[in-house]
């Protein structure tokens, strides 16, 4: 059996062991789908405002564009694509015979300012995704969704449903108000840390800064192509702030983000680490150990160059056991996984594969 | 290999360069002895020396700042000891420890440290007289240092330079 992924290979010989896929989508299909999971009070908000729900979903994933979902992806039916488990069987799950994947669902929560209603709709997520999805494919384990604006909120959100035995990992949008590292964001980290979850960065936020390190870019693809700038700095921020040191059990995935900019962005941090680090103490060892230990990638988008330079850049992270296979369903990204296997170590495919995942998830 | 044994110093060599008085508190004095930069260094409890050379890629390292250490547990909790004290080279501000040479984030790597103690003038004379010690040129001096009874003076002790290979 094929997907699109797979592009006319078969699994078994793209990649004949387990396989765990760290990112794949939940789309809200529409408002209307939470109001069960909500209180009335809300339900009734968006009826007498004729709001159809936060309204960053489709600046962060304009809805027509294959990067929000593969043509192949798209039901016939012409209803939203990665809304239904049966979706996510049939075009990633069951082809791919995964063993475990990770489901994430973006909803743009943090588009809406309201601080109540932001509550309430990252509840309604959480109760969707395990009524709808965890509690009926044992084969996922999901992100739960927060209101990123308010980290005492977002503490009290995890606490409620972080026990549920599916949910893994908090999604925080990589574009957020404040940098993660500071420490307004203690509460929320320390919750994470608390319910034995990961902090999952990902593609998307709209906060009050533009995307970019200086504004506003023209064009999605700008915005598309500079995200890995964001990623970088929250790395940065929660390396220099301490949040290790705080928090020493926090493991963080960057999902979405790339990985190929990561041993000369790690190269940069030691060499300011040693020369500076009299201004932020506690950070008592090399950045790039810091990652190694807290930090893991997946593998969508890969970005890749020419075969030769990619392999190079693979040795460079220095350890097989950092970056995490991913199909990021529905997104297209245009990465070839056979050739970036095919560049891999042979000791790490199956890391990449599944294990990394396996472990760090606990899985 | 053709170099007479009796051509090259033998054993260690001593070198007054300064008075103890020339050097402040936290302060430090680079000295040419033996044919090599040092940086003589007062911490509250006596002299400190070390090569002005910097391990990492040879920078002039006496010539950095002289800080105090400056670590952290945890964000939020920084605490100072001003006991130990740092030379940040001038180059990439790593940072040595003055008495050990010590790099701070790297403890395999070290400053080469010179043997350095105070000696009373009496003493630095007689020494001088047999052919013991030398004096050699400061920055603050003109002249070859001047040798009186009466004062403390600061003297290195250096091993003899390798030879040339």
């Amino acid at each position: 059996m094929t997907t699109a992924l797979l592009e006319d290979r078969t699994r078994d010989a793209l990649w004949p062991g387990p396989v765990i896929d760290c990112d794949v989508h939940a789309v809200v299909p529409s408002l209307e789908t939470l109001f069960p999971y909500q209180e009335r009070i809300w339900v009734d908000a968006a009826r007498e405002r004729g709001f159809h729900g936060p309204a960053g979903l489709a600046l962060t994933y304009p809805p027509a564009l294959p990067t929000t979902a593969r043509t192949e992806w798209r039901p016939a039916d012409g209803s939203v694509p990665a809304s239904t488990l049966d979706q996510l069987r049939r075009d990633i799950l069951d082809p791919w015979r995964v063993d475990r994947a990770i489901l994430n669902c973006y909803y743009a929560i943090d588009s809406l300012r309201h601080p109540d209603w932001a509550i309430a709709m990252a509840r309604s997520v959480n109760d969707w995704i395990i009524d709808q999805w965890l509690d009926r494919e044992p084969r996922l384990a999901a992100s739960l969704v927060i209101p990123a604006r308010d980290p005492v909120a977002a503490a009290q959100e995890i606490d409620r449903v972080g026990g549920h035995k599916g949910f893994v990992q908090v999604l925080l949008p990589v574009r957020s108000e404040r940098l993660y590292g500071q420490r307004v964001f203690w509460p929320l980290f320390e919750a994470i840390e608390r319910n034995g979850l990961v902090a999952g960065l990902h593609w998307g936020g709209l906060a009050e800064h533009g995307p970019t390190p200086t504004g506003y870019a023209s064009w999605y693809v700008e915005e598309y192509a500079e995200e890995p700038q964001v990623f970088g700095a929250q790395l940065t921020s929660m390396i220099v702030e301490g949040l290790f040191q705080k928090f020493p059990a926090l493991r963080v995935s960057i999902l979405e983000g790339g990985f190929t900019w990561l041993p000369t962005w790690a190269w940069n941090l030691n060499k300011k680490w040693k020369g500076l680090r009299r201004e932020f103490p506690w950070v008592d060892r090399l950045p790039s150990e810091i990652i190694r230990d807290h930090f893991r990638f997946s593998t969508a988008p890969a970005d890749m160059g020419p075969p030769e330079q990619m392999r190079r850049i693979l040795g460079w992270l220095g350890t097989d056991d950092l970056l995490m296979h991913a199909s990021d369903y529905p997104h297209l990204h245009t990465d070839d996984l056979a050739a970036l296997l095919g560049i891999m170590p042979d000791a790490m495919r199956a890391n990449v594969m599944a294990e990394t995942a396996r472990r760090w998830y606990r899985l | 290999m053709s170099e007479q044994a009796s051509a090259r110093p033998s054993g260690a060599r001593k070198f007054i360069v300064g008075r103890s008085s020339d050097v402040a508190d936290g302060g430090c004095m680079i000295v040419t002895a033996g044919g090599r930069e040092i940086g003589v260094y007062r911490l509250g409890d006596g002299f400190h020396a070390l090569l002005n050379r910097c391990p990492h890629l040879g920078g002039p390292l006496c010539l950095g700042q002289v800080v105090t250490e400056v670590f952290s547990p945890v964000p939020g909790d920084v605490r100072g000891n001003s006991d130990r004290r740092f030379v940040a080279c001038p180059w990439h501000n790593w940072e040595f420890d003055i008495r050990t040479g010590q790099s701070y984030w790297n403890p395999k790597l070290r400053a080469r440290t010179v043997p350095v103690g105070v000696e009373a003038g009496s003493d630095v004379a007689t020494a001088i007289a047999d052919g013991r010690a030398e004096r050699v040129a400061g920055p603050y001096f003109a002249e070859t240092i001047p040798v009186t009874l009466e004062d403390d003076y600061i003297v290195l002790t250096l091993r003899a330079a390798p030879s040339a290979r």
